[in-house]
């Protein structure tokens, strides 16, 4: 991962910009983390020396020792099922699953245990585990490390469910996520960790649990989240070319939804199209749809479409390309959308 | 009068399949189909085979034996506290069963029989100790100071748990088989990052689980686990022979003590119906673990002697010859038997015990008969520490539309 570009600095000397990639701004937002509560752990498979497969945690280890970075045995109930223990005793646990594909072994760990303890205990009990997982395809992977299993997550009680779309983001969700009380699914898009932004870390940072318009516009609003934001900001882009004004909203925050900004753009643009690279069966696309057909449906000039992954399982790398909703068939469905 | 809760889901409501060549194909039949003799055999196995590393105090017979390295001196006042203690669980555990046949609960997990191994475990903990028990330690939860009352609501479905885990060092139950383990692993890290292990006020963890669960992954990774981070936790299983239907032989291969082995700590198989062995090797355990010798595993061998909730027919895996056996090793009886041998407790103390379970069974049915049941807010509340905007429309609408019936009863 490249080195971060310094642009100026605080009154202490430090930089407050910096260029830096999603990456690596998640490695800063856990690196401020475990610095300002000495009860944030982070564990993991190869999170301790190695940095994680793709460097997130990379030099905290080093740092902070190997008490608060743990290289764990390869069992991910374990990593879950441990992490409740130690959130049970007081600890900030950050789990790293090395990929979306892999989370499975601990999702038993995740809805029985992490997602109903504090309604079981009605409050007595409070497990703030943060799971990340990077999810999502794009990367040329083999099997079990392109797939998008938010809607899983989304649909259990209990728990929180984010994901970033960018590292200014990442940088502040992160830390949002391991201050909150409740156990928060971190979903990170693997595919953007190299995409690099501009990050002001004495900012202040927008609420965790809110969505948030990235594009204004007129004539149609695109909804989308993680790693498909830059995908429907590249067809905003495209379609104004057009003469389209298209309205892009980034989620941000998959559970509980915040469809609000939602409702209030297709009640101006009267067209909704929903962008997710997951499958469309039962999904957070879903969700969207009938959600904002109960509350803007005089507003509505169209049916809401959904721009998705197949429901497929994940295919072949060598298909991907045509599998991930990408600028064109974004574009197809706002054309769609509008001609209905 | 509350209306009772309907039973909620359990593997034990619909009684399992038969098994093997015993399945009878065509018409039904009017009686429960016979054990298989593989069932038989396995069973009855159980009654004869501790095995010879099991360590005994107390014979069946109240006979006071010694042991090289986990011999204890007890007192006859600590004798009498633990037969107070086995005599009134178990008569809790009696009238919540009955409580369940008359349907004022749901269903109920009995713990018949298992009262040495879980009242010897649980006198040896230290109050800084933590428990994580899954569901059938109705006796730890009695020595952590948490009133049978308090197990109730559970099985009559008015909440999920109403102690707290924290003033108490027993957390909640847990039905799915075996995630304790690895929640218990992970809190006993905590007692070592916390830098509260290594002397005699050092903490420890205690996790029970039964038989069954030892196939189950959590508890081969909690031992994993445990074992590579130097948790201070006892894994304490309860093998009581069988797991619903299946009998031990379906799950290993080996004595289950002797898997510690290979994750590189001790395992110790105690008698299990012996409360002077049970505490014996708890507290040695508890105590390697404190200060810095953990973990350890326990097999406490024992037997269901009831079924494995009363949603559960034993009839159609066991025979009763195999409960007749295992009566002859009660684990009150000895105590009883051992203490008036020697003078121990005369008949106006076993009097005693016996008005004091008199009045806890009055007192326990009474709090249960009149447990309310929760309104229709409970439904919503502490889904979040943080609450979620959609819970609290989705309660706000239905609490309306509740309301909305009220008027009506003008």
């Amino acid at each position: 991962m490249a080195a971060p570009t310094l642009d100026r600095t605080t009154s202490e000397g430090r930089p407050a910009t910096q260029t830096v990639p999603l990456g690596k701004a998640l490695n800063m937002g856990l690196r401020a983390a475990m610095e300002r509560d000495p009860k944030v752990v982070i564990l993991g498979e190869d999170v301790g020396k190695l940095g994680g497969v793709f460097r997130i945690t990379d030099g905290l280890q080093k740092d902070f020792g190997e008490q608060r970075v743990l290289d764990t045995p390869l069992a991910e109930s374990g990593i879950i099922g441990t992490a409740i223990g130690l959130a049970l005793r007081g600890f900030r646990p950050v789990c790293e699953i090395q990929f979306d594909g892999f989370v499975f072994p601990g999702f038993d760990q995740i809805v029985s245990q992490l997602a109903k303890m504090h309604y079981r205990s009605q409050g007595k009990l409070k497990v703030p585990v943060v799971v990340r997982i990077p999810y999502g395809g794009g990367i040329g992977a083999v099997e079990h490390h392109s797939e998008s299993p938010e809607s899983y997550f989304a649909h259990c009680a209990g728990l929180k469910v984010v994901t970033c779309s960018n590292p200014v983001d990442a940088y502040w969700m992160i830390q949002q996520a391991i201050a909150c009380d409740d156990p928060v699914m971190f979903l990170e898009p693997k595919r953007r960790y190299w995409e690099k932004a501009e990050l002001d870390t004495e900012a202040t940072p927008d609420p965790l649990f809110r969505s948030r318009v990235v594009r204004s516009g007129t004539t149609a609003t695109l909804a989308s989240y993680g790693p498909m934001v830059r995908t429907a900001l590249d067809a905003a882009a495209a379609a104004e070319e057009d003469g389209y004004s298209l309205e892009v909203i980034d989620l941000r925050t998959l559970s509980p939804l915040d469809l609000d900004p939602v409702f209030e753009s297709v009640r101006r643009t009267g067209h909704l199209v929903v962008v997710s690279e997951a499958p469309a069966e039962s999904s957070v696309t879903s969700e969207i749809a009938a959600r904002v057909q109960q509350e803007c449906f005089y507003s509505l000039e169209a049916p809401v479409l959904r721009v998705t992954g197949f429901d497929t399982p994940y295919p072949p790398s060598k298909c991907e390309e045509e599998y991930l909703p990408d600028l064109d068939r974004v574009l197809d469905a706002v054309d769609r959308s509008l001609a209905y | 009068m509350p209306s009772p809760p309907q039973p909620p889901a359990d593997r034990g409501q619909q009684p399992p399949p038969d098994q093997g060549e015993a399945i009878s194909v065509g018409a039904p039949t009017a009686t429960a189909t016979p054990p298989t003799a593989e069932q038989v055999i396995a069973g009855l196995r159980a009654t004869t085979e501790g095995g010879e590393d099991l360590v005994q105090l107390l014979t069946p017979e109240g006979e006071r034996v010694h042991h090289p390295q986990f011999d204890i001196e007890v007192t006859a006042e600590d004798l009498r506290g633990f037969y107070r203690d086995m005599v009134l669980i178990r008569r809790a555990d009696r009238e919540a069963n009955a409580l369940q046949r008359q349907g004022q609960l749901g269903i109920w997990v009995p713990l018949l029989g298992q009262e040495a191994a879980q009242i010897g475990a649980g006198r040896a903990m230290k109050p800084q100790d933590m428990a994580f028990p899954s569901y059938r330690e109705h006796g730890v939860a009695w020595c952590r100071g948490i009133d049978p009352t308090e197990l109730l609501g559970i099985f009559r479905g008015t909440d999920q748990g109403s102690w707290d885990p924290r003033e108490t060092g027993f957390h909640l139950y847990t039905i799915v088989i075996g995630n304790q383990c690895l929640n218990a692993a992970g809190y006993a890290m905590g007692q070592r990052f916390d830098s509260r292990v290594g002397d005699d006020d050092g903490e420890a963890t205690i996790v029970f689980f039964g038989d069954g669960a030892t196939s189950q992954g959590d508890v081969h990774e909690g031992m994993v686990w445990a074992a590579v981070y130097d948790a201070p936790v006892v894994f304490y299983c309860q093998n009581n022979q069988w797991a619903i239907s299946e009998s031990v032989e379906r799950q290993s291969r080996v004595p289950l003590y002797q898997r510690a082995r290979g994750y590189g700590f001790p395992g110790i198989r105690v008698d299990g119906n012996d409360v002077l062995a049970c505490l014996a090797v708890t507290r040695w355990a508890l105590d390697e673990c404190r200060h810095g010798n953990g973990p350890v595993l326990i097999e406490a061998f024992t037997y269901r002697m009831d079924a494995h909730t009363t949603s559960d027919d034993p009839t159609r895996y066991r025979l009763a010859d195999e409960l007749e056996a295992w009566k002859l090793k009660d684990p009150i009886e000895r105590v009883r038997v051992h203490m008036v041998r020697e003078g121990m407790a005369d008949q106006d103390f076993f009097d005693g015990v016996q008005a004091e379970a008199d009045e806890l069974a009055a007192r326990f049915r009474e709090f249960c008969v009149n447990m309310p049941d929760p309104g229709p807010e409970r439904i919503f509340s502490n889904v979040y520490a943080e609450e979620s905007p959609v819970v609290a429309a989705q309660r706000d609408e239905y609490l309306a539309y509740h309301a909305s019936f009220a008027g009506g009863e003008h």
